[in-house]
C-alpha cells in the first residue's frame, strides 16, 4: 500500500517535471526564434519599447513612418518642455493605431494625440510582414487580440499570434549572434518613439500620383478614424490628425479635401504639414534621407519645431521642464540622443569621404 | 478542414476529450456526431449525397437479410419434402429477388459517384470527338459538387452491400451505427476503405481510457505528421515547379521530378494514413492498414499488395473475382482454349479481368485520360511480369545464391521503385501525349550535368531543404527496416522513461521546427483527397 | 483430392501442396493463381465456384479446397 502510494507519487512528480522542461524548452526555443529587429530591420522593435516608459506624457503620436520618422520628442522636451511618446510602426494600418492608442490609454491619459492620416489609403489589411512588425511588439490584452483580428491577411492565423514560433519556425537554419545575443533583453532602437537618421539624399523627380479610379476613402479606415475621434473625446484627450510634410507616398488633393471636412465635422484640429513647407523651413535637397519618403534628423527638427510652437501656443500645453522626475529621465535619454547623433554623423562623413575619394 | 490545418488538430483534440469523458455507451454516438460535423463543415452541400448513400445501403442491405433470413428459415421448415432440386430452384428463385436489389442499390450509388465525377470527363471527350469530325457543336459542362471522400464511402458502403448479398454477415441493424461506419471522420478524406467485418466491432464497442493505447495513437499521428509535412510539404515545392515548366524542365529535371514525386506521394499518402490511423487508435479503434512497405517489393504485382491495400483488395474481391470466375467468362475460357489453344485460353479470364481492374482504378483515381493511361500501364507491366515468370524461374535455378544476395535486392527494389515512378508521371503531367513526351525526353535531351551543377537549387528549394529531405528520407528507411522485425513503437516502448521522452520529443520538435508550414508554404491539400 | 493438388502442382512446382497450410494468409496463392485453379476445377469436375466462395479459408490448403469442391458436387 505504501509502495504504491509512493510509486504514485513518483509518477506524478516525473509527469510534472518532464511537463515543465518541455514547456520551458519550447519557450526558450520561441524566444530563440523570434526575430529580434535589433541590427537589420529596427522597425520590429519599436512597439514593445513603450511599455518600459514612464506612462506620463503629455502628447502621444500615433501612426506609421512618417510620424517615427518625422518628429522628434527629443527636441519638443527640450525647447518646449513637452513629454512626449511615438507608438508609431512601419506601414502601420488604422486599425492597428486605433488598437494601439486604445492600448495606449489604459497606461495614461495624455493630453493630446498626434495621428497621421496617410493611412485612411488603405482598407484592408496588406502585408503579413509589417503587420507583425506592429502586433508582435504589443502587450496581450483585448487590444491587442481585437488588432490581430482585423490585420490578418486571409492566409493568416491568429495561432500563429498566440505562439509565435509557429510562424517564425523556419528561422531555425537563420539563426545569427543576434537571436543569442537578445534572447532576454533588447537596445533601445529609438528615441521616445524617433526613428532617427542624419544622412541625406536629396529628393529628385518626385513621381506625381498616378490618377486613381476611386479617391474615397474606404469604409472601414473612416470606422477606425470615428472610433478613434470618439475615443479620445470619452477620455477627454484632444486628438490632432496631421499629414506628415513627406513627398511621397503622393498625397492627393481629393484626400485632403475629405480630410478637411472630417476634421471641420468633428471639430477637429487637422494640421497639413505638405502645406507648411516653407513655413517650417524644410529644404527637400538637405532634410532627407530617402529621397522625399522620410525627412532626416534635420527635416525633423524642422517640423518638430513648428508643432512645439503650435501645441505651446496654440493648444497651450504647459512646459514641464523643472519637474525633477522628468528632468532625471530626460537626461539620460537627452544623452544617448546626442551620442547617436555624433556617432551617426560620424559615420555619414567618413561615408561621404569614402565616397569622394 | 485540412488534415494540417490548426482547426483539424482542435477539432481531434476536442472529439478525444469527450470521447474518454462521456458515457461509454454514448462514445459511438459522440462520433457520428463528430463525422458530420466534419462533413457539414468541409461543404453543407455534400451532405446530402453521403445522407442518400447511408440510407439506400442501410435499406436495401436490411431488405437483402430479411429475404436471406426467409429462405433459410422456409428451407429449414421443408427439409424432408424439398427434394435437392427443388431446393436448388429455391434458392436460386430468391437469390435472384435479392440480386435485382443489389443492382438497384448498386445503381444508384454507383450512379451518383459516376454522373457527379464523370459527366464533364464525358463531355469532354464527346466535344472533341465532334471536333474530330468537323463539327461546332460544343456541349457545356456542367457544375457538380464532388463530395468530399466520396469515392472511398462509395466503395466502402458498397463493399458493405456486396458482403451482405453474398451472406458474409447480416446488414446492420442500426441506421445510425451504419452511418457511423460510413462517415467515420479520420478515414473520410482518404481511406483507407475498411470492410464492415472489420471495423464495425470496434468502432461500436466501449473504449476505455488506456494511457499506453493513446499514447501509441499519438506517436503515429506524429510519425504522420513527420513524413506530410518535413517531406511532403517540401517536396512538393520542388515538384510543382518541375511540372509546371515542362518546357523548361526536360531530360535529367524530368527524371528527377520522377523520384521527387514519388517521394512526395509516399511521404504524403502513407503520411495521411499515419494520421487517421493513430487517430483512431487514440479513440481505441482498429482501422486496417493500408500499406506494407509497398517501395520494398520485389516486383509490380507485390507492390499493388502493399500499397494501398485496402483498395486494392477492394478491387479484387468485388471486381476481379467476380468477373473473372463467372459462367459466362469460364465458357469463353473453355471456347478459346477449343479454338485459339490452351497458351490463349487459360489467360483469358486473367487478362480480361485484369483489364477492367485497372481500367476502374485508374478512373477511379481521376476523372481523365492520363490516370485511365497510367492504369492500363499498370496492368501492361504486371502482364509482362506476369509472362516472364518462366524467365526468372530459370534464372532462379541457374543463380540460386540471387535471392539472398544484397545486390539482387537492391536490383529489384529499385526496378519497383523506378517502374512505379515513372508510370506515376502521369498523376504530374497535363495530359497524355505530353506526358510521354517528357518520358522521352529523358532519354534524347541529355542534361545530367543539372543534378549537380547548382540548377535543382532553383526549383524552390535550398541546400538546407534537400538536406533535411535527404536526412527525413534516411529516417523513413531506417524506421522502415527496423519494421520488418516488428512495430517500432513496440520497440521504443521498450527503452529507458527519459530516452523516451527524448525521442518522441525529438520528433515533434523536428515537426515544429522543419514541418513545411505557415507563410512561404502553401497549406497543400492531402494528394489523396482528390481522388 | 489427388488432382488438386496436381492442378496447385502445376502452378507452384516448388510447393509441397500436401503438407503446405496458409496458402493465401502466406502470399503463396495470389488472385491469378485462385482464378487459374477455379478454372482447373470448373473443366476437372464441373462445379463452379462464385466469388464469394473465394475466402481464405477454403483456399488455405488443398485439403480446405477439396472441401469447398465436394460440398459443391453435393449441393
Amino acid at each position: 500500500m505504501e509502495e504504491k502510494k509512493l510509486s504514485r507519487s513518483r509518477k506524478v512528480l516525473t509527469f510534472c517535471v518532464v511537463t515543465i522542461i518541455i514547456i520551458g524548452s519550447l519557450y526558450l526555443l520561441q524566444k530563440l526564434l523570434v526575430p529580434k529587429y535589433m541590427t537589420d530591420i529596427v522597425e520590429g522593435a519599436m512597439i514593445a519599447e513603450y511599455y518600459d516608459e514612464e506612462h506620463d506624457h503629455d502628447v502621444v503620436f500615433i501612426g506609421d513612418c512618417e510620424v517615427y520618422e518625422n518628429f522628434t520628442p527629443a527636441l519638443l522636451w527640450e525647447e518646449y518642455g513637452i513629454n512626449s511618446y511615438i507608438r508609431g510602426s512601419a506601414q502601420q494600418l488604422i486599425w492597428q493605431s486605433y488598437y494601439l492608442l486604445e492600448e495606449t490609454l489604459k497606461y495614461e491619459t495624455p493630453d493630446v494625440v498626434i495621428f497621421n492620416i496617410l493611412s485612411m489609403k488603405y482598407n484592408v489589411p496588406q502585408n503579413e510582414a509589417y503587420n507583425r512588425m506592429t502586433l508582435d511588439g504589443m502587450k496581450w490584452s483585448s487590444s491587442k487580440v481585437n488588432s490581430v483580428k482585423a490585420s490578418m491577411m486571409e492566409d493568416e492565423k491568429f495561432l500563429d499570434y498566440v505562439f509565435p514560433v509557429l510562424r517564425y519556425h523556419t528561422r531555425i537554419t537563420e539563426l545569427n549572434g543576434d537571436d543569442f545575443k537578445y534572447l532576454f533583453h533588447k537596445d533601445k532602437v529609438t528615441h521616445n518613439g524617433y526613428y532617427m537618421r542624419v544622412d541625406v539624399k536629396a529628393a529628385e523627380n518626385v513621381p506625381k500620383g498616378r490618377p486613381l479610379a476611386d479617391y474615397s476613402f474606404g469604409e472601414t479606415a473612416y470606422k477606425y478614424l470615428d472610433k478613434m475621434t470618439a475615443l479620445c473625446k470619452e477620455k477627454g484627450v484632444q486628438l490632432i490628425l496631421v499629414k506628415a510634410p513627406s513627398l511621397y507616398p503622393y498625397w492627393y488633393d481629393q484626400w485632403e479635401v475629405q480630410m478637411e471636412e472630417y476634421a471641420k465635422e468633428n471639430d477637429l484640429v487637422y494640421i497639413n504639414f505638405l502645406e507648411l513647407q516653407e513655413e517650417c523651413g524644410l529644404d527637400f535637397t538637405t532634410d532627407t534621407y530617402d529621397g522625399g519618403l522620410h525627412l532626416n534628423l534635420s527635416g525633423a527638427e524642422k517640423a518638430t519645431k513648428w508643432l512645439g510652437e503650435f501645441l505651446s501656443k496654440e493648444i497651450g500645453l504647459a512646459s514641464r521642464r523643472g519637474e525633477e522626475k522628468l528632468e532625471t529621465a530626460w537626461k539620460k535619454k537627452l544623452d544617448a540622443y546626442y551620442e547617436e547623433i555624433d556617432r551617426q554623423t560620424k559615420e555619414w562623413q567618413e561615408k561621404q569621404n569614402g565616397g569622394e575619394k | 478542414m485540412l488534415f494540417t490545418s490548426y482547426e483539424f488538430l482542435f477539432f481531434v483534440l476536442a472529439t478525444c476529450v469527450l470521447y474518454y469523458v462521456i458515457p461509454k455507451k454514448w462514445q459511438w454516438m459522440l462520433l457520428l456526431a463528430a463525422s458530420y460535423v466534419f462533413y457539414f463543415l468541409a461543404g453543407a452541400s455534400y451532405l446530402p449525397y453521403i445522407f442518400v448513400t447511408t440510407v439506400s445501403t442501410y435499406l436495401i442491405a436490411r431488405k437483402i437479410t430479411s429475404l436471406q433470413a426467409v429462405v433459410d428459415a422456409y428451407i429449414k421448415e421443408h427439409k424432408k419434402e424439398l427434394s435437392r432440386e427443388e431446393r436448388k430452384e429455391y434458392k436460386a428463385k430468391e437469390k435472384k429477388k435479392q440480386w435485382r436489389l443489389l443492382l438497384l442499390c448498386l445503381f444508384i450509388n454507383i450512379g451518383i459517384l459516376a454522373v457527379l465525377k464523370y459527366t464533364n470527363f464525358a463531355i469532354a471527350n464527346v466535344n472533341s470527338m465532334l471536333t474530330t469530325f468537323g463539327s461546332t457543336a460544343k456541349l457545356d459542362f456542367v457544375d457538380f459538387v464532388l463530395p468530399m471522400g466520396i469515392s472511398f464511402y462509395t466503395f466502402q458502403s458498397m463493399g458493405y452491400l456486396i458482403d451482405v448479398y453474398r451472406g458474409k454477415y447480416e446488414a446492420e441493424k442500426n441506421p445510425f451505427r451504419f452511418a457511423l461506419f460510413v462517415s467515420f471522420f479520420p478515414q473520410l478524406v482518404q481511406g483507407p476503405i475498411s470492410r464492415f467485418d472489420d471495423l464495425a466491432k470496434t468502432l461500436y464497442e466501449e473504449h476505455k481510457f488506456n494511457s499506453a493505447t493513446v499514447a501509441s495513437g499519438l506517436q503515429r499521428i506524429l510519425w504522420g505528421y513527420f513524413k506530410k509535412m518535413v517531406i511532403a510539404d517540401r517536396m512538393l515545392v520542388a515538384v510543382n515547379t518541375l511540372i509546371k515548366g515542362p518546357e523548361e524542365y526536360q531530360g535529367a529535371f524530368v527524371f528527377a521530378g520522377m523520384l521527387f514525386y514519388a517521394l512526395e506521394l509516399y511521404a504524403d499518402f502513407t503520411g495521411g494514413i499515419d494520421i487517421t490511423i493513430g487517430i483512431a487508435e487514440t479513440l481505441g479503434i482498429k482501422v486496417t492498414e493500408n500499406f506494407h512497405r509497398p517501395y520494398f517489393s520485389k516486383n509490380i504485382k507485390e507492390y499493388w499488395n502493399r500499397w494501398h491495400m485496402t483498395m486494392g483488395s477492394w478491387f479484387t474481391d468485388y471486381i476481379f473475382y467476380p468477373i473473372s470466375v463467372c459462367q459466362p467468362m469460364l465458357k469463353l475460357s473453355k471456347f478459346s482454349r477449343k479454338h485459339f489453344g490452351e497458351i490463349i485460353g487459360k489467360r483469358i479470364p486473367v487478362y480480361l479481368s485484369s483489364f477492367v481492374v485497372w481500367f476502374t482504378t485508374g478512373i477511379w483515381h481521376g476523372a481523365s485520360w492520363n490516370f485511365i493511361v497510367w492504369g492500363l500501364g499498370n496492368f501492361v507491366v504486371i502482364m509482362i511480369s506476369q509472362e516472364l515468370e518462366p524467365l526468372y524461374r530459370m534464372f532462379h535455378k541457374k543463380f540460386p545464391k540471387a535471392d539472398k544476395a544484397l545486390w539482387f535486392k537492391i536490383f529489384r527494389v529499385g526496378r519497383t521503385i523506378l517502374l512505379m515512378s515513372s508510370l506515376r508521371m502521369f498523376d504530374c503531367y497535363r495530359d497524355v501525349p505530353l506526358t510521354f513526351k517528357m518520358f522521352g525526353t529523358m532519354f534524347t535531351t541529355w542534361n545530367w550535368n543539372v543534378l549537380w551543377n547548382g540548377q535543382l537549387l532553383e526549383l524552390g528549394l535550398e541546400v538546407k531543404d534537400y538536406i533535411i529531405l535527404f536526412l527525413g528520407m534516411m529516417l523513413v528507411f531506417t524506421v522502415s527496416m527496423l519494421q520488418r522485425s516488428g512495430s517500432v513503437r513496440g520497440k521504443i516502448r521498450t527503452l529507458a522513461f527519459p530516452v523516451r521522452v527524448i525521442i518522441w520529443y525529438g520528433l515533434f520538435l523536428v515537426v515544429l521546427l522543419f514541418g513545411a508550414y505557415g507563410v512561404g508554404y502553401d497549406a497543400s491539400q492531402f494528394i489523396y483527397n482528390q481522388f | 483430392m489427388n488432382e488438386i493438388i496436381e492442378i496447385l502442382s502445376d502452378l507452384h512446382p516448388d510447393i509441397d501442396f500436401e503438407t503446405a497450410k496458409n496458402l493465401v494468409d502466406n502470399k503463396i496463392l495470389d488472385s491469378f493463381d485462385i482464378v487459374s485453379l477455379i478454372a482447373e476445377i470448373n473443366d476437372n469436375f464441373d462445379v463452379a465456384i462464385s466469388a464469394e466462395e473465394i475466402t481464405p479459408e477454403n483456399f488455405n490448403s488443398a485439403e480446405s479446397i477439396w472441401a469447398l469442391v465436394e460440398r459443391l458436387m453435393e449441393d
